[in-house]
């Protein structure tokens, strides 16, 4: 028995997947490793590079928001007939970009795809920073900022409340929901890390700080117990926000009666470009922050490949979608949906429509290439294609199908003003901002999680080496 | 190693009692302090010259038009200018130092500054003649004015306030010629009695944002 239990741990399985994790085969290497990165004395040169541009856009990001508030929303593009401008285009855009950390910390988690154990913390942490810049909008556009909290329904001496029947509203309640669990979810997951870069510190100010949020985590079995017990129902709460959150975003569109918007495909097909835009900008931030931060054997090839997978598979859906809407609006015969679609495909904003074709339909598809879904740049230059294209997918949506109406006296061409671009390139550096400092302070890949899938975590005392891998 | 004292630990629980505690403290704050009923309602500020309605329109039985004389035509009520007064005071109390201010304002023809009570924010639309024509008397709004020494409001003039009428007036309503009556009171019960009124004068106030914010 114990003979023949260490020949077959010695042998090669030929089925056996790829490993999670290479290089670091023990408990101790993977702390020293996430550890190390906010440990080291200093970052390296391309952090401060990289800080000191995305800090100064977030500046240029306060100065347009004071403008904006001291002058009023006027400063925008947004007027008749496009009323609707870079605003939500923005707000979508990066809504969309928050959906891949829930997804693959509540979903995966519970489908047991235990590869995500080396990338969900920093997903969760984009997740979050995407919801900071898309929810800055919201709240900004209001014109008069001073009342946003009129936003929420509450008892009030005017007996004024938002309209119940208006999406607008059910998006405030998505978007707060999603905001509120999504960084419940991390901050749990964070717990032991904290505690384990409390018991690492040097210096008195660490410890206190990193002990505070530790919550006096000492790593007792019932704190196990308890804290994956947590786990799992706060899975099982966010998994259905990944799903609605999206779907009610689409109905800000749908609900409405303009064509081009009003379609019941909208929630399946928005769903899934979130996921696709949100893995594009997971891959463009992992694989840089890996390469700087030497996390290449926690996330491995294996983890990048998949998320490929995943954005090629969504990436078809959107493509799907988007000839579905052709199809219907040809085959429902209604000639005001029909032009909306014509108008978009080769009217004045055909430039776009075709740019947002070739990012989101034809780039993931270079993904068919093992080649390319596995060399870290060119699936960067992938992602950042259809980052690019699922920003021009609701810049399509939202301002062709306004443009043009049912009235041709009507018709407009929008055009951007200064303050929208500078808007929107500091959103950029605020979401990379906090995401360089998020790397500084804080472990990017979940030090508990990941041990856990280690094969020295699964070790039988026939066989100590373990060989099991679940993955 | 000890990163935190023990006696941290107690803090917890003042913590909780504070979170909770903050929490009752806001909505108490917001439900009762900032609420228009305790901010606006009981204003009554001190008048250049001490005009006192109790005496004017309760004692001597002034009409409220005599004085108000566009309530019923336009928006506002109108505050009556210096000649007003001095249709009476020519004769009366001719060298009472309380009406100085009027006496000084007939010689100069500087009006006298009176201070606004009943003040609306300026977003507001409000028509007196609407509502004084089709049965809102003004005792509904201003309250027993014929028994203060010194104006004060007496309603919390919020726009819930506006609306509660506006949804359901038939308890608020008389008929139009009572109007200015401090002390009519219905035969029957009020709801009753103003849904009449209602139905005969084809009644319908708006609750549309634009009927007051124009």
């Amino acid at each position: 028995m114990t003979a023949s239990a260490t020949t077959q741990a010695h042998l090669e399985e030929p089925y056996a997947r790829p490993k999670l994790v290479e290089g670091a085969e023990d408990f101790g290497a993977v702390t020293q490793r996430v550890c190390g990165v906010l440990e080291r004395p200093k970052p390296p040169r391309a952090w401060y590079i990289g800080l000191a541009i995305s800090s100064s856009l977030t500046l240029l990001l306060f100065t347009m928001v004071v403008y904006l508030i001291a002058t009023g929303v006027g400063v925008w593009g947004n007027n008749s007939p496009a009323f609707w401008g870079w605003g939500i285009v923005n707000f979508v855009f990066w809504v969309g970009i928050a959906h891949a950390g829930t997804l693959i910390s509540a979903i995966l988690f519970l489908l047991r795809q235990k590869w995500r154990t080396s990338i969900n913390r920093a997903a969760e942490a984009m997740t979050l920073f995407a919801v900071c810049c898309a929810g800055l909008y919201p709240a900004i556009h209001v014109g008069r900022i001073w009342v946003a909290y009129w936003l929420f329904p509450f008892p009030n001496q005017m007996q004024m409340w938002p309209n119940f029947r208006s999406p607008l509203l059910w998006d405030v309640f998505a978007v707060s929901t999603y905001a509120t669990v999504s960084a419940l979810f991390w901050f749990m997951g964070l717990v032991p890390d904290l505690a384990t870069l409390r018991d690492r510190s040097t210096t008195r100010l660490k410890q206190v700080i990193y002990g505070f949020f530790a919550l006096g985590w000492r790593g007792s079995a019932r704190h196990w117990q308890r804290f994956e017990r947590a786990y799992l129902l706060l899975a099982a709460l966010a998994t259905p926000l990944v799903l609605s959150v999206h779907s009610v975003v689409s109905f800000d569109f749908a609900v409405s009666q303009v064509s081009g918007w009003h379609t019941t495909i909208f929630p399946p097909y928005f769903v899934a470009g979130a996921i696709f835009s949100g893995f594009a900008m997971v891959v463009t931030v992992m694989v840089p922050a890996r390469e700087l931060f030497g996390l290449k054997e926690l996330v491995t090839i294996r983890h990048l490949e998949n998320m490929n997978k995943v954005i090629l598979a969504t990436g078809s859906m959107v493509g799907l979608a988007y000839s579905t809407e052709f199809f219907i609006a040809w085959y429902g015969g209604n000639p005001y949906e029909r032009f909306a679609f014509m108008n978009r495909a080769f009217g004045p904003y055909a430039w776009a429509y075709w740019i947002m074709i070739f990012c989101n339909v034809v780039a993931p598809q270079f993904f068919w290439s093992k080649k390319i879904r596995t060399s870290p740049w060119l699936m960067v230059g992938v992602a950042i294609l259809v980052n690019v294209g699922m920003w021009f997918e609701r810049f399509v949506i939202i301002v062709t199908s306004l443009a043009r109406t049912y009235l041709p006296s009507n018709w407009g061409y929008f055009k951007p003003t200064w303050v929208d671009i500078c808007t929107f390139a500091g959103t950029i550096g605020l979401f990379f901002t906090l995401f360089l400092l998020f790397c500084r302070f804080l472990p990017m890949v979940a030090i508990a999680e990941v041990k856990g899938v280690l094969p020295a975590a699964h070790a039988h005392p026939e066989h100590p080496k373990g060989g099991h891998d679940h993955g | 190693m000890n990163l935190f004292p023990r006696w941290l630990n107690g803090l917890r629980i003042l913590g909780g009692a504070l979170a909770l505690s903050g929490g009752v403290y806001v909505v108490a704050l917001f439900a009762y302090g900032a609420s228009p009923k305790t901010l606006n309602a009981g204003f009554a500020p001190e008048q250049p010259v001490p005009f006192s309605h109790a005496l004017h329109a309760g004692e001597l039985g002034l009409d409220c038009r005599y004085c108000h004389t566009t309530v019923e035509v336009a928006a506002r009520a109108a505050i009556p200018p210096t000649e007003t007064c001095m249709n009476c005071h020519t004769r009366i109390r001719t060298q009472s130092e309380l009406l100085k201010p009027v006496f000084d304002s007939w010689a100069t023809g500087e009006p006298v500054h009176w201070k606004r009570v009943h003040d609306l924010p300026d977003y507001v639309y409000f028509d007196h003649s609407a509502h004084v024509t089709r049965g809102v008397g003004c005792v509904t709004c201003h309250g027993r004015i014929d028994t203060l020494e010194r104006v004060r409001q007496e309603q919390p003039l919020s726009m819930g306030w506006c609306l509660d009428c506006h949804r359901n007036p038939a308890p608020n309503l008389r008929p139009p010629e009572f109007a200015t009556s401090m002390d009519w009171q219905p035969d029957g019960p009020a709801a009753e009695v103003g849904a009449q009124i209602m139905q005969q004068r084809k009644l319908k106030p708006s609750t549309d944002c634009s009927t007051c914010h124009r």
